[in-house]
């Protein structure tokens, strides 16, 4: 392959899926953990390109549309969330809204 | 010289989608993390395109990029200053394990991806110019994959009948009140 080979697009999304984790765990916004979910989705989604490249076979290809539906439709019921939580003047911090902590 | 090229876009497309993804976590008005992730969206297309997957690049820039980010825009543009989401006084313990668990996440992905696959990662097979056309994904996806085709087509109508119960039902809450 001309370029660079397969080590360098998995390291990127290494990096991808833990920047995406860091965000996850560091913010506390529902909106940017939604973001940074979809971060990590992509990083898999490079990955899995990567790797059909690699072996030649369209397989990864069809993995990385189902996922990019799944994240759709995980962004609909995401954003859903957190209209009604505002709806209900409740703060939008995720540390705030531990109603059904047991 | 076009392995130079490929080279250059290379580098210019993973700075650019790494840049943005830091960019995302780091911001602490939403739009601007929104908008950078419509530039890390951007880039990582950009290297489906050098992986010779253009199907998938070009419905990245279309339902990602456009569809799902205009969603996102949308509900930050509703919230107005209530989406703002500044930087959580937490402890900072809590910030230095968060760190110490996504280095630890990557340190293990490139381990067990090295001890695994290290020495057959470097020379990767030629593929025709079908590889990764529109063609080719409808066959596989009509063909092989017609069950992840069906079910890809449930999800989305469940997620499409919830957000309309999410919106209904706190419609409903604000009446009461």
């Amino acid at each position: 392959m001309m370029g660079p080979d397969l080590t360098w697009y998995l390291a990127v999304a290494a990096f991808l899926f833990a920047i995406g984790t860091l965000g996850v765990m560091l913010r506390r916004s529902p909106l940017i953990i939604l973001l940074s979910i979809e971060i990590m989705l992509n990083g898999a989604n490079l990955a899995f390109i990567s790797f059909s490249r690699h072996h030649a076979e369209m397989d990864g290809q069809i993995f990385a549309l189902a996922v990019m539906a799944v994240a759709a439709s995980e962004v609909v019921v995401g954003l859903g969330l957190i209209v009604a939580v505002h709806r209900r003047r409740l703060e939008l911090d995720v540390d705030k809204l531990s109603t059904l902590r047991g | 010289m076009g392995n130079v090229l490929v080279w250059a876009v290379w580098v210019a497309a993973a700075f650019a989608c790494l840049g943005s993804g830091a960019a995302v976590v780091s911001f602490t008005n939403p739009f601007y993390s929104a908008l950078a992730l419509i530039g890390n969206l951007g880039s990582l297309a950009v290297l489906y395109l050098l992986l010779s997957a253009e199907f998938v690049a070009a419905a990245q820039v279309l339902v990602y990029a456009g569809a799902v980010m205009v969603m996102f825009l949308f509900v930050i543009a509703y919230l107005g200053r209530h989406a703002d989401a500044p930087w959580a006084g937490g402890p900072s313990w809590q910030a230095l394990g968060a760190v110490a668990a996504a280095g630890a996440l990557m340190v293990e992905i490139v381990v067990v991806i090295g001890l695994k696959a290290s020495g057959r990662l470097s020379e990767a097979p030629d593929v025709g110019s079908a590889f990764g056309s529109p063609t080719e994904v409808g066959k596989l996806f009509l063909t092989d994959h017609l069950l992840a085709f069906e079910i890809t087509s449930i999800v989305l109508l469940a997620a499409a009948v919830g957000g309309v119960v999410l919106g209904s039902q706190a419609s409903d809450e604000e009446r009461i009140r």
